[in-house]
């Protein structure tokens, strides 16, 4: 069931908020062979949901009222485990609740588990999550997309309608793409990054999955607030995003590449995309050819920065105060010890990329540069939005590929973001959509909008939504 | 560049200093937890100054008001817009693994100060949140952490090397002092370590066209050690050149038992502390109205209450410079003179309680003397209750047990004998005991009036009135 037949049936009382985290919680098992979740909170979910059929009335009313939702465990969740998907916080249970869950808590959602991950969110496959890899649910050896693999693919599953990733180089956006789902990553600073382990502070934002764009406009109307506590959060009046899928934007202007086929992008992928720009154009929008040929750079500006502010942001996680610690009778190897156990390929190699493009006498040669590149595609996008007023894109090169088919070449797996970071790089809102099927599985292609056009973005995907069929598709 | 006399067997010393001064807020740097010194460990201590997964700092705004103050108060330019950056390394006592602080983007830039004829360039003064303590000494086997300090703010004020001695040093690190807790940016506790410097000390000869090379003295506590240090490493440096050595770049720590500073790290083990901009915290624009609004708030300067002190007592302008070298003895001054004589509260604060505080070492503010009290003590003094030197006896007392004036003075009988009868009948006694004296004296020895009043004096344990003895003495011997 998608998110508005759930939430209608639950206001109908046809059925209750304990039947429906139960169905989510029994699926959640039978699938357990998917790996989508680090942690289940059976008892407390079902609850939570006794409680909130026992006060019906208060939570009718609410945007998610009654329903069950995933949460990457990504997010701080007070008195429950956090891992975020590494050894070294195998056990670690914060005293504190993150601005998005508690956002969706109050916006009457169940919380019934935390989802796998890569670790840290470093990753583009879901393979480097000490939990193990998660499985996309169209085929047993594919994987779902990363960082946020386990809500994708709890989503895609029908184990729950609704599911928060994080993107910070296309974490949601991929993913979604890959398990045939809708997830948008909105504007920078428009949700609060407060309780949500840092990656690249710069670029991470939380947002919604959902099997269309109904459901992400509800949980983004939950997730997103101006947060004091956060200093890059966005102070702006409150849009009501799913009011806005009702609103009529008129007829638009799209940009689209010039030479997106020079690119390595499939021919499935192609043809799914050139098959969207007629649903478009028969919606009465027009296409006005961009010129971006910087698009590659942004790997390698995002390849720097992202480490660069990793190295930092994890160092925190010295087995000091919190997490893992190893046995060491001795500060050096205390850290030396805890930091090698705690962990995982990808986070150590990216840690140690980020420690060397800051060091001194390469700082100008990286970092420096890096900025350069970040600040060129800011101003590239600024350009674009004075002729147009969405950018069409494919989400991804290709569609889900096979496990262990790319962990082994980085180049390879880092090329995986190369349609999703130039979003990320300028700070701006985009969705990913699924718009076709091809050997069996999902493709998906992503609008990237102006600063804080959100409702635009849900829109245009919601008004493709009403004339297709893809989003519908289960796997 | 050379100035003779402050060479040092030919060699001229060259020393910057970076001094840091923990603020006086309410709150910490970038965290809602209480900055307040000597509370039970880690009491003061939140999500963010853990450095938990997740937490993001909130920049304190009456931090950016201190920083100002300190701005104007040395003619410095104000930042229109500062920046944050992270200093990245790992300490058990820094609990996210770096220090917020500010490298490229200070608050405070291009500053001065003014130490006797001489002027003191500030480089920058930028803010940043201190670390938390590691104790060592408590356990045997082990170390302890408390964060009660991780997060207070600090301004670092770094001046450049236009320091000459030690003795300049000291100067203008009282100059420092004095400022900051004229305005009330830092209480300036140096003992509880609320303003630490670290000294950068090179020799070079006179006519040499380049500094030579430096070596950092960490964390220096008090005034008299950051002279000794650096008097001591001017030596240590002297002595090495002269033997055909060469400086090393490196950072040295003062110990102060030993009078001697010792290698910490050479520069090839210095941290690389990879800087880069703090991107949890946007660049921050410090508008005019802010600084305006600062300005308009500011408190005395000294050299400003130093005037008033001179205008509004009498004060001449040695005593009121005096009176005006801390913050502390010039608000206790104020306090004292609203009940007390002027002329008598200076010159009882300069000489004897000052040196009270210097012989016992320590602040004002942690004696037990109060300015009511010491009002009172002059209070005394001028209406002949007790005598100069029973005052010095009633002020030692007050000073060990913090008791009230009049009860010092009652309890010990120490009251001023101004009885005419009582004392005429203690002089003629001393006359009728001392013929020979008495003699001597009417044949011209006048030195021996001194004689008398001292017997007078002792007769009454120095209780008697001393200008009423000399009276009654004069008329009865001549």
């Amino acid at each position: 069931m998608n998110f508005k037949d759930i939430r209608e049936s639950f206001r109908n009382k046809e059925i209750s908020a304990k039947e429906l985290t139960q169905d989510s919680l029994d699926k959640a098992k039978k699938l357990s062979n998917l790996n989508a979740f680090i942690s289940t909170f059976d008892k407390d979910a079902l609850k939570k949901a006794q409680h909130i059929d026992n006060n019906f009335n208060d939570y009718k009313v609410l945007a998610l009222g009654g329903v069950p939702i995933a949460h990457k465990d990504i997010f701080c969740t007070k008195g429950r485990r956090t891992t975020c998907a590494s050894k070294i916080l195998e056990n670690f249970t914060p005293p504190y609740e993150s601005t998005v869950t508690s956002n969706c808590h109050q916006a009457g959602s169940i919380m019934i588990g935390k989802t796998n991950m890569d670790e840290f969110a470093m990753g583009s496959s879901n393979e480097t999550s000490f939990f193990g890899p998660v499985i996309n649910p169209w085929g047993d050896s594919l994987v779902p997309g990363g960082s946020s693999g386990g809500s994708a693919a709890c989503v895609a599953a029908d184990i729950t309608s609704l599911a928060t990733g994080t993107d910070t180089g296309g974490s949601i956006r991929q993913p979604a793409a890959l398990c045939g789902i809708t997830g948008l990553k909105p504007t920078y600073g428009l949700v609060s990054r407060w309780g949500m382990i840092a990656f690249c502070s710069s670029m991470d934002q939380a947002g919604p999955f959902a099997r269309d764009a109904f459901g992400c406009a509800a949980l983004l109307d939950a997730m997103a607030s101006y947060d004091a506590k956060d200093s890059t959060s966005a102070k702006r009046d409150k849009v009501k995003y799913e009011d806005a899928l009702r609103n009529d934007f008129g007829k638009l202007k799209i940009g689209v590449l010039k030479g997106i086929d020079q690119l390595g992008i499939s021919e499935e992928v192609l043809k799914a995309y050139d098959n969207s720009k007629i649903v478009l154009e028969k919606l009465g929008h027009t296409f006005v050819e961009l010129d971006f040929s910087e698009l590659s750079s942004g790997i390698c500006s995002y390849y720097v920065i992202a480490p660069a502010e990793c190295s930092s942001n994890l160092s925190r996680f010295d087995g000091v105060k919190f997490g893992h610690r190893s046995d060491s009778s001795n500060i050096s190897d205390l850290y030396l010890q805890t930091r090698s156990e705690g962990f995982g390929e990808e986070v150590r190699k990216r840690i140690l990329i980020g420690t060397y493009v800051l060091s001194a006498g390469f700082y100008d040669a990286y970092y420096r540069k890096a900025q350069k590149v970040r600040r060129m595609m800011k101003s590239k996008f600024d350009e674009f939005f004075k002729t147009v007023d969405l950018v069409f894109l494919p989400t991804t090169l290709d569609q889900a590929f096979e496990m262990n088919r790319k962990s082994s070449d980085p180049n390879r797996m880092y090329k995986e973001d190369l349609l999703t970071i130039p979003a990320n790089l300028a700070g701006l809102p985009a969705i990913s959509f699924p718009n076709g099927l091809a050997n069996k599985l999902p493709i998906g292609a992503q609008f990237v909008g102006n600063y804080f056009s959100e409702d635009l973005l849900l829109n245009i995907t919601h008004k493709i939504q009403e004339v297709s069929d893809w989003h519908k598709i289960i796997p | 560049m050379a100035q003779d006399n402050t060479l040092v067997n030919g060699w001229q010393p060259v020393i910057g200093l970076e001094v840091h001064v923990q603020l006086t807020t309410n709150t910490k740097l970038f965290s809602p937890s209480r900055n307040q010194f000597g509370e039970e460990a880690n009491t003061l201590v939140d999500l963010i100054d853990l450095g938990l997964p997740g937490v993001l700092p909130v920049l304190n705004e009456g931090a950016i008001k201190q920083g100002i103050k300190f701005g104007l108060a040395t003619n410095a330019e104000i930042a229109e817009t500062m920046v944050f950056d992270r200093k990245n390394y790992f300490y058990p006592d820094l609990p996210k693994g770096y220090q917020i602080t500010q490298l490229h983007y200070p608050i405070v830039k291009n500053g001065r100060v003014s130490i006797e004829d001489k002027e003191v360039r500030i480089h920058q003064a930028h803010l940043e949140e201190d670390a938390g303590k590691s104790i060592h000494d408590i356990y045997e086997d082990e170390s302890v952490i408390d964060l009660n300090r991780s997060g207070v703010p600090l301004l670092e004020i770094v001046s450049e090397p236009d320091i000459r001695s030690a003795e300049e040093a000291v100067r203008y690190l009282k100059k420092i002092h004095q400022i900051v807790t004229y305005l009330d940016i830092s209480d300036g506790n140096m003992s509880q370590g609320s303003l630490r410097c670290d000294a950068n000390v090179s020799i070079m000869r006179p006519d040499d066209k380049e500094y030579g090379t430096r070596a950092e003295i960490k964390n220096i506590n008090s005034f008299r050690f950051v002279e000794k240090a650096i008097n001591y490493e001017i030596k240590r440096q002297i002595k090495v050149l002269e033997s055909g050595g060469k400086v090393e770049q490196e950072t040295r720590l003062y110990d102060a038992i030993k009078d001697e500073t010792r290698s910490m790290r050479t520069k090839e083990f210095a941290n690389d502390y990879r800087y880069f901009p703090c991107p949890d915290l946007v660049p921050f624009s410090i508008s005019d109205k802010l600084t305006q609004e600062v300005q308009a708030n500011m408190g005395e300067l000294p050299e400003q209450k130093q005037a008033r002190l001179v205008e509004a007592y009498g004060l001449s302008e040695y005593d009121a410079g005096v009176i005006c070298g801390d913050k502390l003895t010039a608000d206790f001054y104020e306090a004292v003179v609203k009940n007390a004589n002027p002329e008598l509260t200076a010159k009882w604060i300069i000489g004897d309680l000052n040196a009270l505080i210097n012989k016992n070492d320590v602040n004002l503010s942690d004696s037990k003397i109060t300015a009511e009290n010491f009002s009172q003590l002059i209070q005394k003094i001028s209406d002949n209750t007790i005598s100069g030197k029973i005052a010095k006896e009633v002020l030692e007392e007050i000073w060990e047990s913090g008791e009230d004036v009049a009860k010092v003075i009652e309890g010990k009988g120490l009251q001023q004998i101004s009885d005419k009868s009582e004392l005429e009948a203690i002089v003629d006694q001393i006359i009728n005991d001392n013929p020979s004296q008495v003699t001597a004296y009417k044949s011209g020895k006048d030195k021996l009036f001194g004689f008398f009043v001292g017997q007078a004096m002792k007769a009454t344990q120095g209780k008697a009135n001393p200008g009423l003895i000399n009276q009654i003495l004069k008329s009865k011997l001549n």
